[in-house]
């Protein structure tokens, strides 16, 4: 197996989830794209890991899953708070922050 | 006694405190304490008086006196032994090292100070019970005459010239309280000040003539002074100097000319205070300080050469300026008044010329028939024509008061100098002395002084007692408190005389007063009989052709009219109407010249130079402020700070868009941003 | 040393200050317990000044006694020198008497607009200020003192003040300022210049300008002149001085006469002539000559005057020409009058204001036209007047009297300098400063019997004669019973004063052969 392989792999997972957290109106969706470009970081770590004998990256790649999880909580509660004032997921709605 | 003379003052002093705080609540408001406390000290002084003498007399027999012979002390002719004053100090203050005391030094001078203030202080508290009875302010009258006493008394006791000054102007602050008594009228205020401001120039010299004595000699002490004065070494500049100094002090105090015009208005105060202080104790002061001093003086201006000296000329023109200003005046206490500047010019030319007893014994012969006369014509106002002093509103009193008339009559024959009462012997004694110390002009003055004298009191006595009555009143003799006074006041004018009747072999008042220890050997000369008989035949010629005219005034029409028809005369007149306009140039010119112009002047000067500097300076800060703020600040850098804000609000408005609020488009920045750093990177990276 | 010894001055010049602390804390509704306490504050530090009387050992007035000296700031070597002798000592119980007379004087009328907790406070800081100045031993901490007391009277002026206070306290602030200024230059170039780098007193003055070229010396005195000369304040920097007088509340005008005018006084006598001796001889003619000049000139502005309160302000320029010839003098004599001239000079024009912002308050106006026949109307309030004007013309009897005849008689001989001014000796020109001095003191009679007999003197004036005036209240005799026996008793007893100050003026004045 080459490391490249898990790279262009990674790659795509990460260019999914741009174009998910870009591109999606649904805040779910948003979310979930997110935690595709975090599994695309945690992939190449392992990776990285794997091929140069090195535990860091594992233990940074176990560190994030624990902090996706977190955020994911606090995103899916941030939605449903968005969702219970705007009657709906979109978030092009969402526009409080304008300048 | 003599060691304890403090005494004296300080009575007179606690009864003014106890007057002045607790006067009013008792049954006679005030007087009892005054008079209690004068009376005290007018026995306390006949004592110290009869403990001198004994001094005196122990001395010229020998008793228990030895040791005195020192360079200084100098022998008078009669006495035979010196008689050592007493003199008692305690340390006041100190300064840098040096002590300065204050005390009591007593000689026969200061005896016969003593004596004549409390007894004519005594006699004037008394008759004031019945002449100030109805005052609003009876109490605090008693206060200040309970005050002056003490101030003068203090003077008179001095052992420095330094506590000399304290009590000499203090007397000046009394006598400033009782002229302006009746403040509320605005010309007894406007004469009590101008008698204390005028004093008080004369106080410039005398303030400084004590400094120059002070550091010639070392001490302010009296004693050492006049020793300083005699010990032979020539310092004769620094005395010369410290007797004009001194000499214009006595000036101010004494109404010498040219600082006599406040005297006259002093007569604004209550009569007894101008007997008390105006004529018989306060103005003597200046010649107390000039016999005190007499050392100096007699050093200063070499009067042992004769001629013509400062103090002889001084005194002389005072003579003749008092005297004739005496006769055109229509209020009796002017006439008074003016009297007693020429009398007091007597004095000080006795003392110019050398006659120092003649000086001393006239003051105290002066002090008793002056103050009559002052009580007399207070009695006089007091009965006959309710509180009036112009002598037009009165006449013919002499049936109507008796006894004020007597006594006036001896009192002005008094004066005039005719034999035997007080007078006659000591204005003779100052005359002939004058001749025999080679002082012959002032002989000549003297005995025109006498014709002058005697003229104008006839005319004043005349217009007062004789002829018809032409005031509006019901005049009647005045209350016994005011004439007992008289009465004992006129008895020692007929005596007084005698203690000094060189003729009749009696010399005692030289004997019991001349000091004979630091005191230059002066010359007494004999009693003249020939000029006795001149002078007085000089006054009674005075007093006859004065009495022709004023009780043959209708027919003699020679006189009538004169000032209309002569125009010398009308000159003449007007002159000594107007005073010589010695007044007018004080008031008018000097010091409303320093208090319109002058004080003006400088304010304006404070106002528009000094602090409009000030303000400019000031001003200018605040302008070149302005300018610095709206040139610089405001236009310079403000403005450009002003102008880069605007610039920066405008692109903020332009990135304003950015901001749309979109969370998405936020993420799509950071991504391109990510993505445009990341070829920047690779690019550099390749590059 | 007991541990009164070691306190007294720290407590002196600090109790004022927590007395504020505690003023400020009392709510402002509670006017009685701020009242009080104010009072209090004084009163003990007043007894801590009488506990100081008692202690002082009077053999020895020439050493300073109490004497605290703490390290303080290390990086300029300027330490927590606190001590007293002969000359402070009068000047301290001067400043601790007044302030509570002050108080209680205002007890029950308190200036335009009220705020008696405030106002209470100022006056607090302002004795920190003035007790500071008279213990200071230490440049910088007199320097620190020296400008505490301006903060205050600033504001008293500017709160309290009559209608024109915002400019007379404006330009108070900024006239002192600019000399305290120079003096602080001054200051500095003794730090630099002298032998060792230090800002005590008692060291420079051991130095006594040794080891500081001529030239330096004498620019550096200019310095230190300006300085004390504007707060004297000398003719011709005396221009504030009416107008801070003028628009004052009394009590303003009467600290700023009796104790604020004095730090000018006390700083030529305490650190320009010690310091710099020589410099001191080189001008002496010069601060001479002003002083005259303000004699006579403040002499003839009091006459032109139409304000009570003004004319007793320009009154002081001349009495402060009197203390400044006695120190020109530079004799034991001089110095010596000099003080006794500040404390005299204190106690009788503090009590002129005092009168004056009575009068003015029950006439409502100070204007001498409109005035008149107060013996009539509050004939004690008349009297008190009079009687100060006695002393303040110079009385024998009274304490104004000491102040200005030993400083005359010092002008006779003054120490032995290298020339007078226009080419003659020291010895004519001085004489002639006497006999110019000599004349003002008939000024001074002339114009406060003027001011006496426009004011007291005479009818009432029809505007007034209706009105009821009320004599002397309560509280003012309370706050001026002190200062009228003081005035006579230093009168009759000089040597109170005298012994405790002439130690120390000769020791001063030993360096000038006086």
């Amino acid at each position: 197996m080459e490391l490249n392989q898990f790279l262009i792999l990674s790659a795509f997972i990460f260019a999914v989830g741009v174009y998910g957290v870009l591109a999606r109106r649904n805040g779910v969706l948003v979310l979930m794209s997110v935690e595709l470009m975090l599994n695309a970081v945690n992939l190449n770590l392992i990776a990285f890991s794997a091929f140069n004998q090195n535990i860091n990256g594992q233990i940074f790649a176990l560190f994030i899953i624990a902090v996706a999880a977190a955020e994911v909580g606090v995103g899916l509660a941030i939605i449903l708070l968005i969702y219970r004032n705007l009657r709906s997921p979109d978030l092009d709605q969402v526009e409080q922050l304008k300048g | 006694m003599l060691n304890s003379v403090w005494i004296i003052p300080a009575l007179p002093a606690l009864s003014f405190v106890l007057v002045l705080f607790f006067g009013k609540r008792l049954p006679k408001r005030g007087a009892e304490i005054a008079i209690t406390a004068v009376a005290a000290s007018f026995i306390a002084s006949c004592w110290a008086a009869v403990e001198w003498i004994d001094r005196v007399n122990a001395a010229e027999h020998g008793a228990s006196i030895g040791a005195f012979f020192g360079k200084s002390v100098m022998f008078s002719g009669e006495g035979g032994a010196a008689v050592e004053p007493v003199v008692n100090s305690v340390t006041w203050w100190q300064n840098g090292g040096i002590d300065f005391g204050v005390g009591t030094y007593v000689d026969g001078l200061t005896v016969m100070m003593m004596f004549v203030v409390t007894l004519i202080s005594l006699l004037v508290h008394i008759y004031s019970t019945g002449y100030m009875h109805d005052d609003r302010r009876y109490t605090w009258y008693y206060a200040g005459l309970s005050l002056f006493t003490a101030s003068m008394l203090t003077l008179v006791v001095s052992a420095g010239t330094l506590q000399m000054l304290v009590g000499w102007e203090l007397v000046g602050l009394c006598s400033f309280m009782l002229i302006g008594f009746w403040w509320e009228e605005r010309e007894n205020s406007r004469a009590a000040i101008k008698a204390f401001l005028m004093t008080r120039t004369g106080d410039i010299g005398l303030m400084i003539g004590i400094i120059v004595l002070f550091f010639a000699v070392g001490s302010f002490d009296i004693a050492k002074t006049n020793a300083y004065a005699l010990n032979g070494a020539s310092h004769h500049d620094i005395l010369l100097v410290a007797s004009v100094c001194l000499l214009i002090g006595i000036m101010g105090k004494s109404g010498q000319f040219p600082l006599h015009t406040w005297l006259p208005d002093a007569m604004a105060g209550p009569t007894p205070v101008s007997a008390l202080i105006h004529a018989a104790t306060m103005v003597v002061a200046g010649v107390y300080l000039g016999a005190r001093l007499y050392p100096v003086f007699y050093e200063g201006f070499s009067i042992f050469n004769g001629g013509i000296n400062m103090m002889a000329l001084v005194g002389g023109i005072t003579i003749l300026v008092g005297a004739s200003l005496a006769f055109v005046q229509r209020d009796i206490k002017k006439v008074l008044a003016y009297s007693t500047i020429s009398q007091l010019g007597y004095m000080i030319l006795a003392l110019g010329v050398g006659a120092w007893v003649a000086a001393v014994f006239h003051l105290f012969t002066h002090a008793i028939f002056k103050a009559l006369l002052f009580l007399g014509a207070g009695s006089v106002s007091h009965g006959g024509t309710h509180h009036s002093f112009d002598m037009r509103e009165m006449g013919g009193l002499r049936k109507k008061m008796p006894i004020t008339f007597w006594t006036f009559i001896i009192g002005s024959l008094a004066l005039a100098g005719i034999f035997p009462l007080a007078g006659f012997w000591s204005k003779d004694e100052i005359l002939v002395n004058a001749g025999s110390n080679g002082f012959e002009l002032f002989l000549v003055v003297g005995l025109a002084g006498a014709f002058l004298t005697a003229a104008y009191m006839t005319r004043c006595v005349y217009l007062t007692f004789f002829g018809e009555y032409r005031g509006h009143h019901h005049p009647h003799e005045s209350e016994r408190s005011i004439t007992t006074p008289l009465v004992i006041l006129a008895g020692l004018t007929i005596v007084a005389g005698l203690i000094n009747a060189a003729p009749l072999g009696i010399e005692k008042f030289t004997e019991w007063v001349e000091p004979t220890t630091n005191f230059p050997d002066l010359v007494h000369a004999e009693f003249d009989a020939p000029l006795a008989i001149i002078s007085v035949s000089i006054a009674l010629f005075a007093i006859g052709v004065m009495s022709y005219f004023l009780f043959r005034r209708e027919e003699s029409s020679a006189l009538k009219g004169l000032t209309q028809r002569n125009r010398l005369a009308r000159t003449g007149y007007t002159l000594l109407e107007r005073k010589y306009y010695i007044d007018y140039l004080y008031e008018n010119i000097i010091v409303e010249g320093i208090r319109e112009p002058i004080a003006r002047a400088m304010y304006w000067v404070n106002q528009n130079v000094i602090d409009a500097l000030v303000n400019l300076v000031g001003r200018s800060a605040v302008r070149v402020g302005r300018f610095a703020y709206e040139n610089i600040d405001q236009k310079g850098i403000d403005r450009a700070i002003n102008a880069s804000a605007a610039e920066f609000g405008v692109a903020g408005g332009e990135l304003q868009r950015i901001q749309s609020g979109s969370v998405q488009r936020y993420a799509l920045y950071i991504f391109a941003a990510v993505g445009a750093i990341s070829v920047a990177l690779f690019v550099l990276s390749v590059a | 040393m007991t541990l009164f010894d070691e306190w007294a001055l720290t407590l002196a010049v600090f109790l004022p200050l927590v007395g504020m602390a505690l003023v400020l804390l009392i709510p402002r509704g509670q006017e009685t317990a701020v009242k009080a306490v104010a009072l209090i504050t004084s009163l003990v530090t007043l007894g801590v000044g009488v506990g100081i009387l008692t202690q002082f050992n009077y053999g020895k007035a020439r050493a300073l006694q109490f004497s605290v000296n703490e390290s303080w700031i290390d990086v300029i070597n300027s330490r927590f020198h606190l001590g007293i002798d002969g000359i402070s000592l009068p000047l301290l119980i001067l400043s601790m008497l007044i302030v509570p007379l002050c108080i209680i004087y205002s007890w029950n009328h308190f200036p335009e607009p009220h705020n008696p907790k405030a106002f209470l406070a100022l006056i607090l800081l302002l004795e920190v200020g003035m007790n500071g100045t008279f213990v200071s031993q230490d440049l910088i901490l007199f320097f620190i003192f020296f400008e505490v007391v301006l903060l205050p009277m600033f504001f008293m002026i500017g709160v309290w003040g009559g209608p024109n206070r915002e400019y007379a306290s404006i330009k108070f602030f900024l006239f002192t300022l600019f000399g305290s200024a120079l003096m602080l230059v001054a200051f500095l170039a003794l730090f630099f210049t002298s032998k060792e780098a230090t800002f005590d007193m008692v060291r420079l003055a051991q130095f006594g300008g040794s080891g500081i070229d001529h030239t330096t010396q004498l620019l550096i005195f200019a310095g230190l002149f300006l300085g004390f000369a504007i707060k004297v304040p000398m003719f011709p920097f005396h221009t504030w001085l009416p107008d801070a007088h003028t628009e004052a509340p009394t009590v303003g005008s009467v600290l700023l006469a009796a104790v604020l005018l004095k730090l000018g006084t006390y700083g030529f006598i305490r650190i320009a002539l010690p310091i710099l001796p020589d410099a001191a001889e080189a001008w002496a003619p010069w601060i001479g000559l002003l002083a005259v000049i303000g004699i006579i000139y403040g002499a003839l502005c009091c006459l032109a005057q139409r304000d009570m309160k003004r004319l007793i302000a320009f009154s002081s320029v001349s009495h402060m020409g009197f203390v400044m010839l006695g120190i020109a003098t530079l004799t034991s004599f001089g110095i010596n009058a000099a003080v006794f001239g500040m404390v005299a000079h204190g106690l009788i024009t503090g009590m002129l204001f005092f009168v004056a912002g009575s009068v003015g308050e029950r006439y409502h106006t100070r204007e001498m036209g409109r005035l008149g026949g107060l013996l009539t109307q509050a004939p004690k309030l008349g009297w008190i007047l009079g009687f100060s004007a006695m002393a303040s013309l110079g009385l024998p009897g009274l304490a104004g009297f000491w102040g200005e005849f030993p400083a005359i008689l010092a002008a006779y001989e003054p120490a032995n300098l290298a020339n007078g001014l226009f080419g003659t000796s020291n010895l004519v020109t001085f004489r002639s400063f006497m006999i110019v001095a000599a004349i003002g003191t008939v000024l001074a009679a002339g114009y406060l019997l003027w001011m006496l007999q426009r004011v007291a003197f005479g009818k009432p004036k029809p505007e007034f004669e209706a009105t009821h005036i009320h004599d002397v209240h309560a509280s003012e005799w309370i706050a001026w019973t002190p200062i009228l026996v003081l005035i006579v008793v230093l009168g009759i007893f000089p040597g109170l004063l005298f012994s405790i100050t002439d130690g120390a003026a000769s020791s001063l004045t030993k360096v000038f052969g006086g």
